[in-house]
């Protein structure tokens, strides 16, 4: 009766392939692959999104990325420094920035910085430095935790052989813990930036002129063009896949070597 | 073998160091309820090797911390050469760098060259130059037989040579006295001896070193002097020949003749009773 392992195993390989067959061959027999292939990916719709996809668009969401990892990563440093603080009310200060800004939806707090604030003190503010402001801000609380565990988890003996070597705490915070916490920190900092590159798509609340569209603003008023499909869409998706895929790349990387020089 | 032996074989072209002499008087420490250390005293004069033997968890590894500062004694005094360490102004860091620690777990620093391990804290506390800084760990690596690893990685090298390249780091502040916290708990038991004659020949150079270990070989041949902690107390302290060959205290007797003998334990003996690790 009983069925050994490898049996066992055996079947259920064989049922698991046999319904992923079953799917692939429905799917190809049922759908109309001449309308669904027209509504994705039409290249005459493609080729008018350039070149303003690459030249406004990228440019747009890599500039919106790169400032907002500026402020970012400049506050989360200085949120996890006051996070490990032996002054309490800097530790206080830390966790309730923490604490709300991860908790807030990211939308809201584009609402706030692009319509709330220039109303409540009457200024209008570039949308460039806006949509720094507002992603640093968001960002800066999820860097900040990333930083703290970093800074965390250096060995204590680390800090203990440094002190007993004559070292102050901040000497050997700067020779010693902290270029051993970037390393430790440098994957998941990766993937803090591709978040970041998603989230920069938020600033179409803002409003913006066509030279300030960002990828998906783009794609979006590409949608309007008669009989566009989904093409800009699906264009403006495969320009963030070429910056997030080779990022995600890149922090597997430094997880692998982290790895190596690890004992 | 006589402990005294090391004295009279100081090495005259070693170099001449400050005296480093040990103080320990009424030193009491708890973490919690937990009470590990219960009015402790005890001396190293200069030029002494002192080996703190005991079972895990009789405060020895927490009374070399004590010494060094890492923990914080709750109450008794501490003096290390002519300073005052329980001083609550006693400078910590410029005391920490005249004194030597050797850890259990090496904590060489992972992202440094060996030789950047022994030269930072030369660069970054004494101010060496850089060239300066090299040459005294260069000479301190060859010292301990590992000159050709300078460029290694720790990571690459085994427990034993980790622990030399730590025990050159510490030397490579020309401290006073050496600390040495279990160096050879955590190692392979064929790179013991590496690591042991490296310690005998530091000895023998007239260092003045306390010891925590579980070597009583080492204890028995190098120290001058052997103290038996158990229960945050000492036991029994003297001559390391008599307090090894010849305990007095009955605990010291049940202790060493388990270490020593550990396939023939007397069942009906006292049971010490197994406490938690350090």
């Amino acid at each position: 009766m009983a069925m050994t392992a490898i049996k066992r195993a055996k079947v259920s390989r064989g049922i698991q392939y046999s319904i992923l067959i079953i799917a692939v061959v429905a799917l190809a027999l049922i759908a109309d692959w001449g309308k669904i292939g027209n509504a994705f990916f039409n290249l005459e719709i493609a080729k008018n999104q350039f070149p303003e996809i690459i030249t406004t668009a990228f440019v747009n969401t890599l500039l919106f990325t790169a400032l907002g990892f500026v402020v970012g990563m400049s506050g989360g440093i200085l949120l996890a420094l006051m996070k490990l603080s032996s002054v309490a009310p800097y530790r206080w200060i830390a966790t309730i920035y923490i604490e709300i800004f991860r908790g807030l939806p990211a939308l809201l707090v584009f609402v706030v910085f692009g319509y709330g604030i220039p109303a409540a003190f009457s200024i209008s503010i570039n949308t460039y430095i806006t949509a720094m402001l507002a992603l640093g801000t968001v960002s800066a609380a999820y860097i900040s935790e990333t930083i703290r565990a970093g800074l965390q988890a250096v060995p204590a003996g680390q800090m203990e052989a440094a002190r007993s070597l004559g070292m102050s705490h901040t000497r050997a915070m700067v020779t010693i813990i902290i270029p051993q916490a970037i390393r430790i920190v440098l994957p998941p900092l990766t993937n803090e930036i591709i978040l970041l590159t998603k989230d920069s798509s938020l600033i179409y609340v803002l409003g913006l002129t066509v030279s300030q569209y960002d990828l998906t603003k783009f794609g979006r008023v590409g949608l309007t063009a008669a009989n566009a499909g989904l093409t800009p869409l699906v264009l403006a998706g495969a320009c963030y896949l070429i910056i997030t895929v080779p990022l995600s790349y890149l922090s597997r990387r430094f997880e692998a070597k982290t790895a190596r020089t690890k004992k | 073998m006589n402990g005294s032996d090391t004295h009279d074989s100081k090495n005259q072209s070693s170099p001449t160091r400050a005296p480093g002499a040990i103080s320990v008087s009424g030193v009491t420490k708890a973490f919690g309820d937990n009470e590990v250390l219960k009015g402790i005293t005890l001396s190293v004069e200069p030029g002494e090797v002192v080996c703190l033997i005991g079972p895990s968890g009789s405060g020895k590894s927490t009374l070399l911390r004590c010494i060094n500062l890492l923990e914080k004694p709750d109450a008794g005094e501490i003096s290390v050469g002519d300073t005052l360490v329980t001083d609550p102004e006693c400078d910590i860091d410029d005391f920490r760098r005249r004194v030597g620690l050797v850890f259990q777990h090496f904590n060489l620093f992972p992202h440094l060259t060996v030789l950047q391990n022994c030269s930072i804290a030369q660069r970054r506390v004494l101010k060496r130059s850089e060239e300066e800084a090299d040459k005294v760990s260069m000479r301190n690596l060859e010292q301990v037989g590992l000159a050709d690893k300078a460029a290694a990685k720790p990571s690459s090298l085994s427990g034993g040579q980790q622990q030399r390249v730590a025990i050159a780091r510490a030397l490579s502040m020309d401290p006073e006295l050496m600390l040495f916290d279990e160096p050879t708990s955590a190692l392979d038991p064929e790179t013991v001896g590496d690591v042991l004659s490296v310690m005998r020949e530091l000895a023998d150079a007239g260092m003045t070193m306390l010891v925590v270990t579980h070597e009583m070989g080492f204890a028995r041949e190098v120290a001058d002097k052997v103290v038996f902690m158990d229960g945050g107390i000492v036991v029994e302290q003297g001559p390391a020949a008599q307090v090894i060959n010849d305990p007095q205290n009955p605990r010291t007797r049940l202790f060493l003749s388990r270490v020593l003998n550990p396939t023939e334990v007397d069942l009906g003996e006292v049971d010490l009773g197994e406490k938690p690790a350090e």
